[in-house]
């Protein structure tokens, strides 16, 4: 492939606020130019797990090249590379803009600018990135372009006066998509001759390939037979084959050279030694300083994950081990609990990270999990001096030994109509929000800026901003670093016995509430037994809330004929069922699913 | 090869749906029951050509309200199983009805058919209770249906009768067990309420459904079944299975081979069979059943087929036998299996004796009085999946 000349190649990426059509959009972009015919199309091309269509988001970034015949005459090579769209994967979005050259902002017609679409363009402006507007969805009967159009050179001071007016979903006005991309893109730079520097904006393991590393060649070229070092991991290997993406498969191809983007494999094991937003080079001409922004990722959530059924444990391993080839940002070492027996703790990027690998281990592996209540890390201060990251509160030492805790914030934005300030701002505060402050960007839209606990966030504080303000608020966070806190361990005793896989870390103020409602689910949860069950809720030796399973008393079929058998038959089979999904602890047979329960307290 | 089975014949046909029932019946005009019986006799003549050899031990007639066929439709399905069967010479002939359905005129003949043995739906004795319930009859009804019975010369008969029935109150089910009891029908059935799906009850009373205050506790219930047992033992009924009550000598047959797993064979919509390794039911529709009895299709009857493997036998073997009061014996499980008990549930056996959930009689096990209450806790034991 060599002799494209740069001028001819447009790297650029499609940033959106969730469910404004950044994914139609793609699928329309490569349709129309001509990779793939509609027929051929399968909704949402580039979101390639069963699971990214289900939710409708992008998980792992995606690239596709296409070739579009411009009016000017020329064919352009387009470069769109799909970047995640959660919150959870901030880094990996950070590391994919990065590999581009300008991005598309897509804004709903309708809804407006949002928190994520703010988000995201100041990520994008962050690294330099060219943006251009384009309203979608203008065939909504709602759509008000106009005002959408206002909005954004107002809130975000972009120009956008010319922005396409589109349907992605008709495919209405596409075209000029396609042309503002070859005018408002910027062709890449860089010098092919110079030594090799290329960004890895994901990694993707194959059975066959081994690693295959997609990244963007800022300078310099890389060939089969290239000696390549990854400057931040050290890795290095041999180039097996390089080339770039069609639409869902690897077309291999002589060469890449500065500006373009596409793969190299180099029979690498391992998805560990490729990190997201390493510098890949020549081993024997090496660069002279790696390209900025790379950090190692790290966990911010964990759970324990233990298979239904304690044979699986094996299993779960290997499943674990497989997933990881592609995600180096899981996480897990085995753990023991008496309840549930041998499992993980598992660190992940975010609650939308774990759910994702839960649902993955359960569908794709056909595992059975039982999950504990995701934890953030919190730094335990003793009194010895010495400082433990508690992924697990089981860990947490004696409180006599704890001289302070300290919990992870995030700073967080959030948008939303004024209306619902007040009702936002209640919950802020109910979740131990404290305000830094708020902007109006129009008269009726208000950005509220709060720094929040993160474990106060991580559960189901997107769920209660949505029910809040009827789906109008929208909300993005990033860390910001570790507060001091009033923490303590809410342990739950069934039976008079502690189930150590229940217990979680609280704030001080919230544990009586949270207890209450813990042992009112459990109470739902547990299936009456032969004797009466206490649920008890306790912080340290202290009860602090109560409720009781009363025993069973009646549980028996009045007729049984002959009509009756199969059918009863199969209740009997159900039930029995139900009764393999139970954890004995003690001599209480608790249904697998409370374990969960703690997920969702905050039902109202 | 000699076979003993026995028939079920069900008739499908009812006055009025009641509230809580979910037996397959419905009202129907005469044409439709004629037709009916019509494509009971060719089934019951393509059984008895299949099954060569065969004697039929038992014979119930159920469902839906049998005695709205005439006694000439009972005597020409009766006459139809002894042309197709051997019937053995006492068999246990019963035939379910409900008062206000009956006359003397048809009582005499099927008396006269063969039927030996009369179950009637009472329920209640109270009238307030038999209207919630939506029976079409008054207590009055039934004592002028049980007389007639008698006076026809029906020696064992049957009285149904329903506790924990919405505003039911302990006192009033004793009342009517006394006053059923003072009768002194040979047999009495005693059920707690089911409240099934698709019955108008579900939507009133049914899961998820705010429950209503009429309807009594299990407490209340339990207390009520214990009662049962109580009061009826005085008057010389002896409880040999969870809900049934007989006088020395006259336990129902039929059922009884139902539990200890005896063939048998089901003609009519919905019925079930077990014959062999096999439990099958036939359609549930009343115009598809016509028309392949019409075109002799008695194959496509069939709607819902089970093959039972060993394990399955050994698990219907516990929870069929362990409902009567004598309980299952290891060594009828022996003969059958060719395995000890022990070996397979001596596990589960033990862990039950232990919470009193079990007792053992000789080599004979059956479920303490708290093992009913809560029997299906028990029987979930002895499943094997």
């Amino acid at each position: 492939m060599a002799g494209i000349e740069q001028s001819k190649i447009r790297n650029f990426c499609i940033i959106a606020h969730i469910d404004h059509g950044k994914s139609t959009l793609a699928d329309r972009i490569i349709e129309k130019t001509g990779l793939l015919t509609s027929r051929e199309m399968q909704a949402q091309v580039l979101d390639n797990m069963d699971l990214e269509r289900e939710r409708g988001i992008t998980i792992k970034a995606q690239a596709v090249r296409t070739v579009y015949k411009a009016k000017d005459g020329q064919e352009y090579i387009f470069n769109l590379i799909d970047t995640p769209g959660h919150v959870d994967f901030n880094y990996e979005v950070s590391r994919s803009l990065a590999a581009c050259d300008g991005a598309i902002l897509v804004v709903d017609a309708a809804q407006g600018v949002e928190a994520q679409t703010l988000a995201n363009v100041y990520l994008a402006l962050d690294h330099d990135l060219d943006v251009f507007p384009v309203i979608n969805k203008i065939d909504l009967p709602s759509a008000e372009p106009e005002r959408v159009i206002a909005e954004i050179e107002d809130v975000i001071g972009i120009e956008a006066e010319d922005a396409p007016r589109i349907s992605a979903k008709t495919g209405l006005n596409v075209e000029e998509v396609l042309e503002q991309i070859v005018e408002k893109i910027p062709a890449p730079t860089g010098n092919p001759d110079a030594p090799l520097k290329a960004l890895i904006f994901d990694s993707k393991y194959d059975s066959y390939k081994g690693v295959i590393v997609f990244c963007r060649i800022k300078e310099g070229t890389v060939k089969k037979g290239t000696k390549i070092r990854m400057m931040a991991t050290g890795a290095s290997a041999e180039v097996v084959e390089v080339g770039y993406f069609g639409a869902g498969q690897f077309i291999p191809c002589e060469e890449l050279s500065a500006g373009m983007v596409g793969y190299i494999t180099a029979s690498l094991k391992n998805v560990k030694d490729t990190h997201v937003g390493d510098t890949i080079t020549d081993a024997n001409n090496p660069c002279d300083a790696p390209l900025p922004g790379y950090k190692k990722v790290n966990p911010m959530v964990y759970c324990g994950m233990y298979p239904a059924d304690g044979a699986k444990y094996p299993d779960l391993r290997d499943a674990l081990e497989k997933l990881q080839l592609n995600d180096a940002a899981l996480q897990f070492e085995p753990e023991t609990s008496v309840a549930l027996g041998f499992g993980f703790r598992c660190g992940f990027l975010g609650l939308l990270h774990l759910e994702i690998i839960q649902e993955r281990l359960e569908r794709e592996y056909n595992l059975d999990l039982v999950t504990t209540a995701p934890s953030v890390i919190y730094k335990v201060h003793k009194t010895n001096g010495e400082v433990i990251e508690l992924t697990n509160p089981s860990n947490l030492p004696d409180p006599a030994e704890i001289d302070y805790m300290e919990e992870p914030m995030v700073k967080a934005e959030i948008m939303v109509t004024s209306e619902f300030i007040g009702a936002i701002m209640d919950l802020c505060q109910e979740r131990r929000g404290i305000y830094q402050g708020m902007e109006y960007m129009e008269e009726t839209r208000a950005v509220l800026h709060y720094d929040l606990p993160l474990n106060e966030i991580i559960y189901d504080f997107f769920d209660a901003l949505k029910s809040r303000s009827r789906g109008y608020a929208s909300f993005d966070y990033e860390m910001k670093g570790y507060a001091q806190s009033e923490l303590v361990k809410l342990d739950i005793l069934i039976n008079k016995e502690e189930v150590d896989a229940l217990s979680f870390i609280v704030f001080a103020g919230s544990a009586y509430e949270r207890g209450r409602k813990m042992c009112e689910k459990l109470k739902e949860e547990i299936p009456r037994q032969l004797f009466e069950i206490p649920i008890q809720a306790a912080v340290g030796s202290k009860i602090i809330a109560r409720e009781t399973v009363r025993a069973m008393r009646k549980d028996v079929l009045a007729k049984c004929y002959g009509g009756d058998i199969s059918r009863k038959k199969k209740l009997l089979e159900k039930q029995k069922e139900g009764k393999k999904r139970m954890r004995q602890v003690g001599n209480v047979e608790i249904p697998q699913k409370a374990f969960m329960s703690v997920l969702k307290l905050d039902d109202k | 090869m000699k076979r003993e089975i026995e028939l079920y014949i069900h008739i499908p046909f009812c006055v009025k749906k009641c509230a809580y029932c979910d037996f397959l019946s419905s009202p129907a005009d005469e044409a439709v029951k004629k037709a009916y019986v019509k494509a009971l006799e060719l089934e019951i003549a393509f059984w008895g050509q299949k099954l060569e050899n065969t004697t039929v031990s038992t014979i119930f007639i159920g469902g839906g309200t049998p005695s709205l066929l005439s006694g000439e439709q009972m005597e020409t399905l009766l006459q139809c199983v002894r042309r197709s069967f051997r019937v053995e010479k006492d068999a246990e002939i019963t035939m379910e009805m409900n008062p206000g359905t009956v006359n003397d005129k048809n009582l005499i003949r099927y008396k006269k058919a063969g039927v030996n043995r009369i179950s009637i739906g009472l329920q209640s004795a109270k009238n307030e209770e038999l209207q919630k319930l939506g029976r079409i009859h008054t207590f009055q009804e039934f004592l002028d249906t049980y007389k007639a019975v008698r006076a026809c010369g029906f020696e064992n008969v049957n009285v149904d009768l329903i506790s924990a029935i919405p505003g039911q109150t302990r006192e009033s089910f004793e009342e009517s067990l006394h006053i059923v009891a003072r009768l002194e029908p040979e047999h009495i059935s005693a059920y707690s309420l089911i409240v099934e799906e698709g019955t108008p009850f579900y939507e009133k009373y049914g899961d998820g459904k705010p429950k209503e205050r009429d309807l009594p506790s299990e407490e209340e219930e339990r207390a009520m079944y214990k009662r049962t047992k109580e009061i009826l033992e005085k008057y010389g009924y002896e409880r040999y299975e969870i809900s049934n009550y007989a006088k020395d000598g006259f336990a129902c047959r039929h059922n009884i081979g139902y539990w200890e797993r005896k063939e048998y064979i089901g003609v009519g919509i919905g019925a079930a069979s077990f014959l062999g390794k096999e439990r099958f039911s036939n359609i549930r529709k009343i115009d598809q059943y016509l028309a392949y009895a019409k075109e002799r299709s008695f194959e496509k009857m069939v709607s819902e087929r089970e093959i039972l493997d060993m394990s399955q036998e050994m698990e219907e073997f516990m929870f069929l036998g362990l409902r009567m009061q004598k309980g299952i014996s290891a060594a009828k499980f022996q003969e059958t299996f060719g395995c000890p008990l022990d070996e397979v549930y001596g596990k589960e056996i033990a862990k039950l004796k232990k919470q009193g959930l079990l007792k053992e009689k000789g080599e004979n096990f059956s479920l303490t009085d708290f093992g009913i209450d809560i029997s299906n806790y028990v029987f979930v034991e002895f499943m094997n999946k």
